[in-house]
């Protein structure tokens, strides 16, 4: 079966900085991958260039056996592949519900002019769209905050709506971009059985994450980067033992 | 077209671009030191004009227009200070407006202190028909002044920013603001500097070319869209550019009137304008990522 | 349904003006407010793009002038010289093309005001299309100035033409009979007719702008208000969406242009001034970027009082001072001032 993710060559410069250099791998369907690394070595430039944020010096990235380096995000989204952000990017000014409905954006069709007039045809997939965005609020346990202005919510709260959004647009791939930070380690624990709980859904997930217990626990697969170039790429027992991975976290040991 | 048609056209444009020129160098300096477009750099040659032009009633004619310029810089200073140092990190969009209602204050206070009339400082040598004969071509002397005003202001600021303390200290600001106040640079204060510095040029300017051009209330507005143009045209920010730039539009617009009808001239310069925006935003000079704005 | 409540509300405030300046023999301040009404659409319409979009336009008076202009030139502009071409002869076969008697009871052959109007409009959406796409490119100082600098080349256009009159603008532009019984005209008997047709046309727009709002694609709207990189990675269009209010504010621009042409019997040179686009952004500002309703009060409240000539000569020195005074202490506009919203917070309304 062929790779839900092909990452191929990937290069990416900020001036005289290699953020990305030569990176390549894949996802399998199904899987639970995750990117590790320590701090500035590319993993949200990566995932920028993935979703199409960002454009890529050179390389190609194939998703769903299509060729998708040059599209834009939004055409992306379309294609199955959704995103959460390492600073939560909320929509102010628009409740958690909405912030929700808007992921769903990508699979429905109301346009201008239904939406100016007003036609009936469109009522039936404004319910349809807000019932399942409840659903998924529901799912994420957080539909008593339904109605609240979303940026108002603390912050693990906010995690969970934007897992909510990213969910509404029905992906095969999702991006999670350090959904760890800042959570506690009940949160943390939280966080992963609802990962693989997305995972036994039918979905893929690719994330970036810092917290070892987390990934360890419950990727597939795991790739390491350090100043833009992939290091290593394994299941998990296979990463602790590897030394090039252990000399970029530990250092070489000589410093005492 | 005769040859000295030629160059009647050629000293024509070259001195309405320098005077773009200098507009736009204003918009430089501001834009270097504080990422704001300040929408009211027209009126500062506006206002240079019109307050030379009261006090050469009182005064000796270059004591008036030494006065005019240290007041309009003044009131630089003032219109920073009041509306624009307080701010809390403004956003673009607030800044623009801002600049914008400064512009047509000044313009309505213009129009009610001096009316409608149009007027016009005397000549600094001779008078309107006194001529000096370049080649063949008939230039009246007030075009050598003003060609020569602008070209000294242009040096001294080179030399200014280049050598003096005071200008390194702009030029740091410009380059990284945050680092400059790091550095133990009062960055609030070059800000009003900056202010006060384009408006003094602007001033200058304004007097300079008073007596070809003629002041009025609202001459202000097309000359800030003139010297936008010319600022992107050499890309925002570089102001030897702008100089090439402002001296290559103005003799586009002069030689316009031999192939289209005197009223569309002042199109050309918008034309340009947006031409270039749609186009190569960075200018004609710029590099790529100067296009993205700075902050404020 | 709650969300129609403010347009009952509107009506019912429409209706009781009209008959209180009836009772109190002060129908003349229905002209002024019947031309508000016109340049309060203007404002609505821009107001959704600056407000959803966030994206200025200090050109929009540019749009109003172009619908303007086209439809007082072609329901002026004597064809009667070309009556013989083929051309013509097809447009009078379909109706187009109306025939007359000019000033001097000469002929006249001139386009039907409802073509006109259609033209009008249908030209001024396909030069927003065409300069949507870059100029919505630009972000800030340069797309202000891009904006300013397609208003100032309309006023230049039709300063410069004879074909638009020059200084003098259009005038004798005829009555616009929109249906039997219906018309757009300036007379005296017409006053109170037109002052329903104009508001009539406000409030028909603003169901359409308070159903867009609500609806999906409102939504994405103010998601893109709200984060332009989160709305694009959500699946929204961003750009499309942005070019389609552009065009669509200055689709409305234009058709506010045609029918106060046709009110005022002509139109002039200021109406593309920059100081008529500076005073439709003072104007959203001070009601509230966001805010429609915001937006129509106050461009019908500082509209009126600009044509009864409360303000003088210092016409636009208050907008500018408008301009300047909202953007220094309420950005968000009047109704989002920040004593508002705190006082909002503690009586736990949201």
């Amino acid at each position: 079966m062929a790779p839900i993710l092909e990452v191929r060559t990937l290069n990416r410069r900020f001036g005289g900085l290699k953020a990305v250099c030569d990176v390549s791998f894949t996802v399998a369907e199904n899987q639970i991958k995750a990117v590790i690394g320590p701090n500035g070595a590319g993993k949200t430039t990566l995932f920028n260039l993935i979703s199409g944020a960002l454009p890529a010096d050179s390389g190609q990235v194939v998703f769903r056996e299509r060729e998708i380096q040059e599209c834009q995000p939004w055409q992306i989204a379309r294609a199955g592949m959704a995103r959460t952000y390492q600073n939560i990017k909320l929509f102010p000014g628009m409740t958690a519900l909405e912030n929700v409905m808007i992921g769903r954006h990508c699979r429905s069709r109301a346009g201008f002019a239904a939406g100016m007039l007003n036609l009936p045809r469109t009522w039936k997939e404004e319910r349809e769209i807000r019932e399942k965005s409840l659903e998924l609020l529901e799912l994420l346990e957080i539909a008593d905050l339904a109605e609240t202005e979303a940026v108002s919510l603390a912050f693990g709260q906010q995690r969970g709506v934007e897992f909510a959004r990213a969910l509404a647009a029905k992906p095969k791939l999702l991006l999670l971009d350090e959904p760890a930070a800042g959570l506690n380690m009940h949160e943390t624990a939280e966080v992963a059985r609802l990962i693989v709980k997305i995972r036994d859904l039918g979905i893929t997930v690719l994330l970036v994450e810092h917290d070892m217990s987390l990934v360890m626990d419950i990727s597939d697969e795991i790739v390491v980067l350090s100043f833009g170039q992939k290091i290593a790429e394994d299941v998990p027992t296979g990463i602790q033992q590897n030394p090039e991975v252990i000399k970029i976290y530990l250092g070489d040991g000589d410093d005492a | 077209m005769t040859p000295e048609l030629f160059l009647q056209y050629i000293f024509a444009g070259l001195t309405y671009g320098i005077i773009y020129a200098i507009v736009a160098i204003g918009f430089n300096i501001i834009y270097n030191t504080t990422g704001i477009i300040n929408f009211a750099q027209g009126e500062f040659v506006m206002l240079g004009g019109m307050i030379a032009i009261s006090l050469q009633k009182l005064l000796p004619l270059p004591l008036a227009i030494g006065l005019a310029v240290l007041i309009t810089m003044l009131v630089g200073a003032l219109i920073e200070i009041v509306f624009i140092r307080w701010l809390d990190r403004p956003s673009v969009l607030r800044l623009i407006i801002i600049t914008i209602g400064i512009s047509i204050l000044s313009r309505e206070a213009a129009l009610h202190i001096w009316g409608e009339s149009v007027r016009a400082l005397p000549y600094f040598v001779g008078n309107e028909i006194s001529a000096v004969a370049i080649f063949g071509a008939r230039i009246s002397p007030q075009v050598l002044w003003v060609m020569g005003v602008c070209t000294v202001m242009v040096i001294l600021l080179s030399l200014f920013f280049r050598y003096t303390l005071t200008g390194q200290k702009m030029q740091a600001c410009s380059a990284n603001r945050k680092a400059a106040t790091l550095c133990g640079i009062n960055t609030r204060n070059m800000v009003t500097l900056s202010f006060m510095l384009s408006a003094g040029i602007g001033a200058l300017a304004g007097c300079v070319m008073s007596p070809i051009t003629y002041t009025s209330y609202d001459g202000g507005t097309e000359l800030a869209i003139k010297g936008f143009t010319v600022a992107i045209m050499g890309g925002l920010g570089n102001s030897m550019a702008a100089v090439a730039a402002g001296l290559l539009l103005g003799l586009i617009e002069s030689f316009s009137i031999s192939l289209m009808p005197l009223a569309y001239k002042d199109a050309i310069a918008i034309s340009i304008l947006l031409l270039i925006l749609f186009v190569r935003p960075h200018g004609l000079f710029g590099r790529k990522d100067a296009a993205s704005l700075k902050e404020f | 349904m709650k969300r129609y409540l403010p347009l009952f509300v509107l009506l019912v405030l429409v209706v009781l003006v009209q008959l209180a300046t009836s009772w109190s023999g002060t129908t003349y301040y229905l002209t002024q407010l019947t031309m508000s009404a016109y340049y309060s659409l203007v404002i609505i319409g821009l107001c959704l793009l600056m407000g959803y979009t966030g994206q200025i336009s200090l050109g929009h008076a540019g749009f109003f002038a172009i619908g303007g202009y086209v439809s007082a030139l072609l329901t002026t502009h004597n064809l009667v010289a070309y009556q013989d071409q083929a051309w013509i002869a097809l447009l009078v076969k379909f109706g187009c093309l109306v025939a007359g008697k000019d000033l001097y009871g000469g002929p006249l052959l001139v386009v039907q005001p409802w073509v006109a109007c259609l033209a009008a409009v249908a030209v001024t959406v396909l030069i927003a299309f065409l300069i949507g796409g870059p100029v919505l490119k630009l972000k800030g100082h340069y797309l202000a100035m891009a904006t300013l600098g397609f208003g100032t080349i309309i006023y230049r256009v039709v300063l410069a033409n004879r074909l638009f009159g020059e200084a003098d603008g259009i005038s004798s532009v005829p009555p616009f009979h929109l249906l039997p019984g219906v018309t757009v005209s300036g007379g005296f008997g017409a006053r109170i007719s037109n002052y329903y047709i104009a508001w009539g046309l406000v409030l028909i727009f603003m169901i359409l702008l308070i159903n867009l709002i609500h609806s999906r694609v409102g939504r994405a709207l103010r998601a893109i208000h709200g984060s332009e990189e989160a709305a694009n990675a959500m699946g929204v269009n961003t750009a499309r969406y942005k070019l389609n209010i552009f065009v669509l504010s200055a689709a409305v621009a234009a058709l506010a242009g045609v029918f106060l042409t046709h009110y005022n019997g002509g139109i002039g040179p200021s109406e593309a001034g920059i100081m008529k686009s500076v005073r439709y952004v003072a104007i959203v500002a001070v009601g509230g970027m966001a805010s429609i309703w915001g937006a129509l009060s106050m461009g019908v409240i500082l509209n009126f009082l600009s044509l009864r000539g409360v303000f003088g000569s210092y016409d636009d020195a208050v907008f500018g001072t408008i301009l300047i005074v909202i953007m220094l202490f309420a950005p968000e506009g009047l109704l989002r001032l920040k004593l508002y919203s705190r006082w909002k917070k503690r009586r736990g309304v949201e």
